[in-house]
Protein backbone atom coordinates (compact mmCIF):
# COMPACT_ATOMS: atom_id res chain seq x y z
CA UNK A 1 0.00 0.00 0.00
CA UNK A 2 1.47 3.07 -1.08
CA UNK A 3 -0.80 5.39 1.09
CA UNK A 4 0.75 9.28 1.50
CA UNK A 5 0.10 9.45 4.95
CA UNK A 6 1.85 6.59 7.22
CA UNK A 7 -0.29 6.07 10.27
CA UNK A 8 1.55 3.60 11.55
CA UNK A 9 -1.36 1.18 12.43
CA UNK A 10 -1.42 -0.89 9.38
CA UNK A 11 -0.78 -3.47 10.70
CA UNK A 12 -3.30 -3.31 13.70
CA UNK A 13 -7.21 -3.82 13.85
CA UNK A 14 -7.78 -0.51 11.79
CA UNK A 15 -5.41 -0.49 9.49
CA UNK A 16 -7.63 -2.66 6.75
CA UNK A 17 -7.98 -5.74 5.26
CA UNK A 18 -9.65 -7.27 7.94
CA UNK A 19 -11.83 -10.31 7.80
CA UNK A 20 -13.59 -9.78 11.51
CA UNK A 21 -16.50 -12.24 9.97
CA UNK A 22 -14.04 -14.49 8.48
CA UNK A 23 -15.47 -13.99 5.68
CA UNK A 24 -14.18 -12.15 2.35
CA UNK A 25 -16.48 -8.94 1.28
CA UNK A 26 -18.51 -10.60 -1.46
CA UNK A 27 -19.54 -13.92 0.51
CA UNK A 28 -20.69 -11.60 3.69
CA UNK A 29 -22.60 -9.27 1.06
CA UNK A 30 -24.46 -12.43 -0.55
CA UNK A 31 -25.25 -13.87 2.46
CA UNK A 32 -26.69 -9.79 3.47
CA UNK A 33 -28.86 -10.37 0.03
CA UNK A 34 -29.88 -13.84 1.28
CA UNK A 35 -30.83 -12.53 4.72
CA UNK A 36 -32.96 -9.98 3.20
CA UNK A 37 -34.44 -12.11 0.87
CA UNK A 38 -35.54 -14.27 3.02
CA UNK A 39 -37.40 -11.29 5.00
CA UNK A 40 -39.42 -10.48 1.84
CA UNK A 41 -40.20 -14.72 1.22
CA UNK A 42 -41.37 -14.87 4.98
CA UNK A 43 -42.99 -11.51 4.50
CA UNK A 44 -45.60 -13.28 1.57
CA UNK A 45 -45.68 -16.42 3.47
CA UNK A 46 -46.59 -14.76 6.82
CA UNK A 47 -48.92 -12.39 4.37
CA UNK A 48 -50.38 -16.05 3.22
CA UNK A 49 -51.13 -17.13 6.37
CA UNK A 50 -52.40 -13.52 7.84
CA UNK A 51 -55.38 -14.65 4.87
CA UNK A 52 -55.65 -18.60 5.85
CA UNK A 53 -56.22 -17.77 9.49
CA UNK A 54 -58.67 -15.21 8.26
CA UNK A 55 -60.61 -17.25 5.89
CA UNK A 56 -59.75 -20.58 7.94
CA UNK A 57 -63.06 -22.38 7.71
CA UNK A 58 -62.91 -21.60 4.22
CA UNK A 59 -59.27 -22.69 2.82
CA UNK A 60 -59.33 -24.74 0.19
CA UNK A 61 -57.36 -28.24 1.11
CA UNK A 62 -54.46 -28.73 -0.80
CA UNK A 63 -54.56 -32.52 -1.08
CA UNK A 64 -57.57 -31.92 -3.47
CA UNK A 65 -55.95 -29.22 -5.41
CA UNK A 66 -52.95 -30.67 -6.18
CA UNK A 67 -53.63 -34.13 -7.54
CA UNK A 68 -51.60 -34.81 -11.04
CA UNK A 69 -48.93 -36.43 -12.10
CA UNK A 70 -47.71 -35.78 -15.17
CA UNK A 71 -48.33 -39.37 -17.80
CA UNK A 72 -51.10 -40.46 -15.31
CA UNK A 73 -54.50 -40.26 -15.15
CA UNK A 74 -55.92 -40.48 -11.27
CA UNK A 75 -55.70 -38.95 -7.68
CA UNK A 76 -52.23 -38.74 -6.69
CA UNK A 77 -51.94 -36.05 -4.04
CA UNK A 78 -48.29 -34.73 -3.15
CA UNK A 79 -46.25 -37.38 -5.35
CA UNK A 80 -45.29 -34.67 -7.94
CA UNK A 81 -44.75 -31.94 -5.54
CA UNK A 82 -42.47 -34.37 -3.60
CA UNK A 83 -40.64 -35.67 -6.67
CA UNK A 84 -40.12 -31.97 -6.91
CA UNK A 85 -38.74 -31.25 -3.63
CA UNK A 86 -36.56 -34.15 -4.27
CA UNK A 87 -34.93 -32.78 -7.39
CA UNK A 88 -34.16 -29.61 -5.62
CA UNK A 89 -32.54 -31.19 -2.95
CA UNK A 90 -30.81 -33.23 -5.30
CA UNK A 91 -29.59 -30.03 -7.68
CA UNK A 92 -28.30 -28.68 -4.03
CA UNK A 93 -26.25 -31.55 -3.14
CA UNK A 94 -24.60 -31.68 -6.64
CA UNK A 95 -23.98 -28.15 -5.68
CA UNK A 96 -22.31 -28.79 -2.52
CA UNK A 97 -20.01 -31.30 -4.69
CA UNK A 98 -19.23 -28.62 -7.09
CA UNK A 99 -18.06 -26.03 -4.48
CA UNK A 100 -16.27 -29.00 -2.02
CA UNK A 101 -14.51 -29.61 -5.99
CA UNK A 102 -13.38 -26.42 -6.33
CA UNK A 103 -11.94 -26.18 -2.96
CA UNK A 104 -9.80 -29.20 -4.12
CA UNK A 105 -9.44 -27.30 -7.03
CA UNK A 106 -10.41 -29.82 -9.54
CA UNK A 107 -11.81 -28.20 -12.63
CA UNK A 108 -13.79 -31.27 -14.37
CA UNK A 109 -15.64 -31.90 -11.37
CA UNK A 110 -16.87 -28.84 -10.56
CA UNK A 111 -17.82 -28.39 -14.49
CA UNK A 112 -19.73 -32.15 -14.26
CA UNK A 113 -21.36 -30.89 -10.59
CA UNK A 114 -22.44 -27.27 -11.85
CA UNK A 115 -24.00 -28.86 -15.06
CA UNK A 116 -26.13 -31.92 -12.89
CA UNK A 117 -27.24 -28.36 -10.88
CA UNK A 118 -28.10 -26.41 -13.68
CA UNK A 119 -30.37 -29.50 -15.32
CA UNK A 120 -31.78 -30.38 -12.09
CA UNK A 121 -33.21 -26.15 -11.78
CA UNK A 122 -34.36 -26.44 -15.49
CA UNK A 123 -36.69 -29.89 -14.27
CA UNK A 124 -37.80 -28.11 -11.39
CA UNK A 125 -38.56 -24.61 -13.29
CA UNK A 126 -40.54 -27.03 -15.46
CA UNK A 127 -42.53 -28.96 -13.64
CA UNK A 128 -43.14 -26.00 -12.00
CA UNK A 129 -44.92 -24.47 -14.96
CA UNK A 130 -46.12 -27.80 -15.68
CA UNK A 131 -48.04 -27.74 -11.78
CA UNK A 132 -49.00 -24.07 -13.16
CA UNK A 133 -50.22 -24.81 -16.35
CA UNK A 134 -52.57 -27.56 -14.40
CA UNK A 135 -53.93 -25.47 -12.09
CA UNK A 136 -54.78 -22.82 -14.09
CA UNK A 137 -56.64 -25.41 -16.78
CA UNK A 138 -58.58 -26.83 -13.28
CA UNK A 139 -60.10 -29.91 -12.91
CA UNK A 140 -63.76 -30.15 -12.24
CA UNK A 141 -65.12 -26.88 -12.56
CA UNK A 142 -67.67 -25.38 -10.36
CA UNK A 143 -69.88 -22.39 -9.88
CA UNK A 144 -69.52 -18.82 -8.70
CA UNK A 145 -72.00 -17.32 -6.17
CA UNK A 146 -73.18 -13.58 -5.78
CA UNK A 147 -71.42 -13.65 -2.97
CA UNK A 148 -68.22 -15.05 -4.46
CA UNK A 149 -68.65 -18.40 -2.74
CA UNK A 150 -67.27 -21.46 -4.67
CA UNK A 151 -69.91 -24.66 -5.04
CA UNK A 152 -68.66 -27.51 -6.37
CA UNK A 153 -70.37 -30.68 -6.86
CA UNK A 154 -70.35 -34.39 -5.75
CA UNK A 155 -72.43 -37.51 -6.52
CA UNK A 156 -74.46 -37.44 -3.53
CA UNK A 157 -74.22 -41.20 -2.82
CA UNK A 158 -70.32 -42.22 -3.37
CA UNK A 159 -69.68 -38.18 -2.54
CA UNK A 160 -66.84 -38.28 -5.48
CA UNK A 161 -66.40 -35.07 -7.10
CA UNK A 162 -68.23 -34.52 -10.81
CA UNK A 163 -67.13 -32.74 -13.42
CA UNK A 164 -69.20 -30.09 -15.05
CA UNK A 165 -69.39 -32.29 -18.36
CA UNK A 166 -70.52 -35.21 -16.28
CA UNK A 167 -74.03 -33.72 -16.14
CA UNK A 168 -74.17 -30.15 -17.15
CA UNK A 169 -77.07 -30.32 -20.38
CA UNK A 170 -76.27 -29.13 -23.74
CA UNK A 171 -78.75 -26.36 -24.44
CA UNK A 172 -79.67 -24.92 -27.39
CA UNK A 173 -78.51 -21.60 -26.97
CA UNK A 174 -75.46 -19.63 -28.59
CA UNK A 175 -72.72 -17.96 -26.25
CA UNK A 176 -70.95 -15.17 -27.78
CA UNK A 177 -67.92 -13.58 -26.11
CA UNK A 178 -67.82 -10.52 -25.27
CA UNK A 179 -65.34 -8.29 -27.45
CA UNK A 180 -64.10 -5.04 -26.97
CA UNK A 181 -65.57 -3.92 -30.27
CA UNK A 182 -68.66 -4.42 -29.83
CA UNK A 183 -70.65 -1.98 -27.73
CA UNK A 184 -68.39 -1.29 -24.06
CA UNK A 185 -64.88 -1.12 -24.63
CA UNK A 186 -64.20 -1.45 -21.34
CA UNK A 187 -65.19 -4.58 -20.43
CA UNK A 188 -63.86 -7.57 -21.61
CA UNK A 189 -64.56 -11.46 -20.86
CA UNK A 190 -61.32 -13.33 -19.74
CA UNK A 191 -62.19 -16.62 -20.92
CA UNK A 192 -65.34 -18.97 -22.37
CA UNK A 193 -66.47 -21.38 -20.26
CA UNK A 194 -67.25 -24.83 -21.54
CA UNK A 195 -71.01 -25.11 -20.53
CA UNK A 196 -73.08 -21.49 -19.58
CA UNK A 197 -74.46 -21.26 -16.38
CA UNK A 198 -77.76 -21.85 -17.65
CA UNK A 199 -77.07 -25.36 -18.78
CA UNK A 200 -75.41 -26.56 -15.79
CA UNK A 201 -78.25 -25.16 -13.60
CA UNK A 202 -80.35 -27.20 -15.86
CA UNK A 203 -78.52 -30.34 -15.58
CA UNK A 204 -78.42 -30.03 -12.34
CA UNK A 205 -81.76 -29.92 -11.60
CA UNK A 206 -82.07 -33.33 -14.30
CA UNK A 207 -79.96 -35.10 -12.26
CA UNK A 208 -81.47 -35.57 -9.12
CA UNK A 209 -78.43 -37.45 -7.32
CA UNK A 210 -76.03 -34.43 -7.41
CA UNK A 211 -75.40 -32.38 -4.29
CA UNK A 212 -73.33 -29.34 -3.60
CA UNK A 213 -70.34 -29.07 -1.73
CA UNK A 214 -69.38 -25.50 -0.38
CA UNK A 215 -66.12 -24.24 0.88
CA UNK A 216 -66.76 -24.67 4.49
CA UNK A 217 -65.13 -27.39 6.61
CA UNK A 218 -66.73 -29.12 8.65
CA UNK A 219 -65.48 -29.88 12.62
CA UNK A 220 -63.95 -33.11 10.57
CA UNK A 221 -61.64 -30.95 7.93
CA UNK A 222 -63.99 -31.66 5.08
CA UNK A 223 -65.52 -29.40 3.18
CA UNK A 224 -69.70 -29.56 3.82
CA UNK A 225 -71.99 -31.13 1.65
CA UNK A 226 -75.21 -29.80 1.30
CA UNK A 227 -78.62 -31.84 0.54
CA UNK A 228 -80.39 -31.78 -2.16
CA UNK A 229 -82.54 -29.19 -1.53
CA UNK A 230 -80.12 -27.13 0.07
CA UNK A 231 -77.98 -27.44 -2.74
CA UNK A 232 -81.15 -26.03 -5.21
CA UNK A 233 -81.33 -23.01 -2.64
CA UNK A 234 -77.56 -22.07 -3.36
CA UNK A 235 -77.01 -22.80 -6.52
CA UNK A 236 -79.55 -20.38 -6.97
CA UNK A 237 -77.67 -17.67 -5.94
CA UNK A 238 -75.27 -18.73 -8.79
CA UNK A 239 -73.89 -15.78 -11.35
CA UNK A 240 -70.70 -17.64 -13.54
CA UNK A 241 -69.22 -20.89 -13.99
CA UNK A 242 -65.63 -21.04 -12.81
CA UNK A 243 -63.42 -23.11 -14.64
CA UNK A 244 -59.62 -23.76 -13.34
CA UNK A 245 -58.01 -20.49 -11.51
CA UNK A 246 -56.67 -17.74 -12.33
CA UNK A 247 -56.37 -14.20 -10.64
CA UNK A 248 -59.90 -13.03 -10.02
CA UNK A 249 -61.68 -16.81 -10.24
CA UNK A 250 -61.02 -20.17 -8.78
CA UNK A 251 -62.52 -23.37 -9.38
CA UNK A 252 -60.99 -24.94 -6.03
CA UNK A 253 -62.38 -22.33 -3.66
CA UNK A 254 -61.23 -19.43 -1.90
CA UNK A 255 -59.59 -17.07 -4.65
CA UNK A 256 -56.85 -15.72 -2.08
CA UNK A 257 -55.42 -18.92 -2.18
CA UNK A 258 -55.08 -19.21 -6.40
CA UNK A 259 -53.65 -15.61 -5.37
CA UNK A 260 -50.94 -16.22 -2.79
CA UNK A 261 -50.54 -19.66 -4.82
CA UNK A 262 -49.34 -17.48 -8.37
CA UNK A 263 -47.68 -15.06 -6.44
CA UNK A 264 -45.43 -17.31 -3.37
CA UNK A 265 -44.42 -20.05 -6.38
CA UNK A 266 -44.17 -17.25 -9.03
CA UNK A 267 -42.19 -15.32 -7.07
CA UNK A 268 -39.80 -18.14 -5.81
CA UNK A 269 -39.77 -19.97 -9.50
CA UNK A 270 -38.69 -16.88 -10.68
CA UNK A 271 -35.28 -17.41 -8.18
CA UNK A 272 -35.22 -20.86 -9.72
CA UNK A 273 -34.52 -19.33 -12.68
CA UNK A 274 -32.60 -16.38 -12.04
CA UNK A 275 -30.40 -18.97 -10.07
CA UNK A 276 -30.44 -21.28 -13.43
CA UNK A 277 -29.35 -18.11 -15.65
CA UNK A 278 -26.24 -17.15 -12.95
CA UNK A 279 -25.24 -21.38 -12.78
CA UNK A 280 -24.87 -21.18 -16.78
CA UNK A 281 -22.80 -17.61 -16.42
CA UNK A 282 -20.54 -19.46 -13.50
CA UNK A 283 -20.60 -22.81 -15.50
CA UNK A 284 -18.90 -21.02 -18.68
CA UNK A 285 -16.32 -19.01 -16.41
CA UNK A 286 -15.51 -22.60 -14.79
CA UNK A 287 -15.13 -23.83 -18.56
CA UNK A 288 -13.17 -21.05 -19.80
CA UNK A 289 -10.76 -21.47 -16.64
CA UNK A 290 -11.41 -18.54 -14.83
CA UNK A 291 -11.19 -19.16 -11.43
CA UNK A 292 -8.28 -21.60 -12.08
CA UNK A 293 -6.04 -18.44 -12.77
CA UNK A 294 -7.95 -16.45 -10.32
CA UNK A 295 -6.56 -19.07 -7.86
CA UNK A 296 -9.61 -19.74 -5.99
CA UNK A 297 -13.34 -20.70 -6.44
CA UNK A 298 -14.94 -18.60 -4.41
CA UNK A 299 -17.52 -17.42 -7.08
CA UNK A 300 -18.74 -21.05 -6.97
CA UNK A 301 -19.13 -20.69 -3.45
CA UNK A 302 -21.33 -17.95 -3.67
CA UNK A 303 -23.57 -18.59 -6.27
CA UNK A 304 -24.04 -22.01 -4.59
CA UNK A 305 -24.81 -19.90 -1.53
CA UNK A 306 -27.54 -18.43 -3.73
CA UNK A 307 -28.69 -22.03 -5.09
CA UNK A 308 -28.80 -23.27 -1.66
CA UNK A 309 -30.92 -20.32 -0.09
CA UNK A 310 -33.32 -21.34 -3.23
CA UNK A 311 -33.75 -24.72 -2.18
CA UNK A 312 -34.23 -23.41 1.44
CA UNK A 313 -37.16 -21.01 0.57
CA UNK A 314 -38.60 -24.16 -1.41
CA UNK A 315 -38.85 -26.49 1.51
CA UNK A 316 -40.71 -24.17 3.76
CA UNK A 317 -43.23 -23.47 0.42
CA UNK A 318 -43.66 -26.75 0.61
CA UNK A 319 -44.78 -26.86 3.99
CA UNK A 320 -47.47 -24.03 3.83
CA UNK A 321 -48.65 -24.33 0.53
CA UNK A 322 -48.68 -28.35 0.38
CA UNK A 323 -48.87 -30.12 3.76
CA UNK A 324 -50.04 -28.13 6.96
CA UNK B 1 -12.65 -21.40 6.61
CA UNK B 2 -12.96 -23.63 3.72
CA UNK B 3 -10.45 -26.07 4.27
CA UNK B 4 -11.15 -27.30 7.77
CA UNK B 5 -14.93 -28.61 7.43
CA UNK B 6 -16.54 -29.70 10.79
CA UNK B 7 -17.62 -33.39 9.95
CA UNK B 8 -20.36 -34.46 12.61
CA UNK B 9 -23.79 -34.00 12.34
CA UNK B 10 -26.38 -34.86 14.91
CA UNK B 11 -24.02 -33.57 17.96
CA UNK B 12 -21.08 -35.21 17.35
CA UNK B 13 -23.27 -38.53 17.18
CA UNK B 14 -22.50 -39.37 13.52
CA UNK B 15 -18.86 -38.74 12.18
CA UNK B 16 -17.76 -38.78 8.20
CA UNK B 17 -14.64 -39.42 6.90
CA UNK B 18 -14.51 -36.35 4.37
CA UNK B 19 -16.25 -33.88 3.55
CA UNK B 20 -18.39 -35.39 0.72
CA UNK B 21 -19.37 -37.94 2.52
CA UNK B 22 -20.61 -35.53 4.93
CA UNK B 23 -22.86 -34.08 2.28
CA UNK B 24 -24.56 -37.38 0.54
CA UNK B 25 -25.18 -38.38 4.47
CA UNK B 26 -27.10 -34.86 4.80
CA UNK B 27 -29.17 -35.79 1.61
CA UNK B 28 -30.16 -39.03 2.97
CA UNK B 29 -31.11 -37.51 6.19
CA UNK B 30 -32.94 -34.53 4.49
CA UNK B 31 -34.57 -37.37 2.26
CA UNK B 32 -35.76 -39.54 5.15
CA UNK B 33 -37.29 -36.39 6.41
CA UNK B 34 -39.33 -35.46 3.18
CA UNK B 35 -40.21 -38.85 2.87
CA UNK B 36 -42.18 -39.02 6.70
CA UNK B 37 -43.49 -35.48 5.33
CA UNK B 38 -45.11 -36.46 2.24
CA UNK B 39 -46.28 -39.96 4.00
CA UNK B 40 -47.83 -38.12 6.92
CA UNK B 41 -49.34 -35.52 4.63
CA UNK B 42 -51.09 -38.61 2.46
CA UNK B 43 -51.73 -40.62 5.17
CA UNK B 44 -53.09 -37.87 7.32
CA UNK B 45 -53.15 -40.47 10.37
CA UNK B 46 -56.55 -39.35 12.57
CA UNK B 47 -54.69 -39.47 16.06
CA UNK B 48 -52.79 -36.57 14.74
CA UNK B 49 -55.27 -34.21 13.05
CA UNK B 50 -58.17 -34.44 15.60
CA UNK B 51 -55.59 -33.72 18.68
CA UNK B 52 -54.18 -29.95 19.67
CA UNK B 53 -51.24 -28.56 20.98
CA UNK B 54 -51.54 -24.49 21.63
CA UNK B 55 -54.52 -24.56 19.33
CA UNK B 56 -52.72 -26.02 16.10
CA UNK B 57 -52.94 -30.11 15.05
CA UNK B 58 -50.22 -32.29 15.77
CA UNK B 59 -49.52 -33.05 12.55
CA UNK B 60 -48.97 -29.27 11.68
CA UNK B 61 -46.93 -28.89 14.57
CA UNK B 62 -44.74 -31.87 13.10
CA UNK B 63 -44.68 -30.71 9.66
CA UNK B 64 -43.71 -27.21 10.48
CA UNK B 65 -40.71 -29.16 13.63
CA UNK B 66 -39.35 -30.57 10.56
CA UNK B 67 -39.02 -28.05 7.94
CA UNK B 68 -37.05 -26.05 10.32
CA UNK B 69 -35.27 -29.28 10.75
CA UNK B 70 -34.62 -29.48 7.07
CA UNK B 71 -33.53 -25.59 6.90
CA UNK B 72 -31.07 -26.31 9.72
CA UNK B 73 -29.24 -29.10 7.78
CA UNK B 74 -29.46 -26.90 4.21
CA UNK B 75 -28.48 -24.19 5.89
CA UNK B 76 -25.28 -25.47 8.64
CA UNK B 77 -24.11 -28.16 5.92
CA UNK B 78 -25.02 -27.26 2.41
CA UNK B 79 -24.33 -23.06 3.02
CA UNK B 80 -21.69 -24.30 5.14
CA UNK B 81 -22.43 -21.85 7.93
CA UNK B 82 -20.88 -25.14 10.58
CA UNK B 83 -17.46 -23.78 8.94
CA UNK B 84 -18.42 -20.43 9.50
CA UNK B 85 -16.60 -17.99 12.55
CA UNK B 86 -19.47 -17.78 15.69
CA UNK B 87 -20.37 -14.15 14.95
CA UNK B 88 -20.85 -14.65 11.61
CA UNK B 89 -23.36 -17.72 12.24
CA UNK B 90 -25.48 -15.49 15.00
CA UNK B 91 -25.49 -12.54 12.85
CA UNK B 92 -27.11 -14.57 10.07
CA UNK B 93 -29.78 -16.71 12.14
CA UNK B 94 -30.85 -14.81 14.51
CA UNK B 95 -31.38 -11.40 13.21
CA UNK B 96 -33.94 -12.69 10.78
CA UNK B 97 -35.05 -15.43 13.51
CA UNK B 98 -36.28 -12.40 15.74
CA UNK B 99 -38.01 -10.04 12.71
CA UNK B 100 -39.69 -13.48 11.49
CA UNK B 101 -40.88 -14.30 14.61
CA UNK B 102 -42.52 -10.71 15.34
CA UNK B 103 -44.05 -11.06 12.10
CA UNK B 104 -45.80 -14.43 12.85
CA UNK B 105 -46.74 -13.13 16.12
CA UNK B 106 -47.87 -9.91 15.20
CA UNK B 107 -50.29 -10.74 11.63
CA UNK B 108 -51.33 -14.29 12.69
CA UNK B 109 -52.90 -12.46 16.11
CA UNK B 110 -54.30 -9.94 13.84
CA UNK B 111 -55.76 -12.23 10.93
CA UNK B 112 -57.64 -13.96 14.06
CA UNK B 113 -58.93 -11.35 15.38
CA UNK B 114 -60.40 -10.66 11.92
CA UNK B 115 -61.76 -14.29 11.88
CA UNK B 116 -63.41 -13.43 15.22
CA UNK B 117 -65.29 -10.18 13.19
CA UNK B 118 -66.26 -12.23 10.60
CA UNK B 119 -67.70 -14.93 12.37
CA UNK B 120 -69.38 -12.87 15.49
CA UNK B 121 -69.37 -9.57 14.61
CA UNK B 122 -72.03 -7.38 12.16
CA UNK B 123 -70.11 -8.06 9.12
CA UNK B 124 -71.23 -11.31 7.15
CA UNK B 125 -69.49 -12.21 3.70
CA UNK B 126 -72.54 -13.38 1.80
CA UNK B 127 -73.90 -10.32 1.76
Amino acid sequence: MDATVTTGTEDSVWGGGNQPLGASYGKMMMWFFIMSDALTFSGFLVAYGFSRFKFIELWPIADEVFTHVPFFHGNFPMYYVAFMTFILIMSSVTMVLAVDAGHKMKQNRVILYMFLTIIGGLIFVGSQAWEWSTFIRGDHGAVETKAGKILQFVDAESGARLSLADFAKTLPEERVKHEKNDGIWFVSEGYKTSFSLNEVVEGFKANPNIVIRTEQLNEEGHKTVLDRAQSLTQLSHAVQVVEGANLIHNEYGHRLFADFFFFITGFHGFHVFSGVIINIIIFFNVILGTYERRGHYEMVEKVGLYWHFVDLVWVFVFTFFYLV
Amino acid sequence: MAHDHKLEIFRGLLKFKSNTQKIWGVLIFLSIVTTVEVALGITKPRALTHSHILGMKVLNWIFIILTLVKAYYIAWDFMHLRDEKNSLRRVIVWTPVFLICYLIFILLFEADYIYNVYKDGFLTWNF
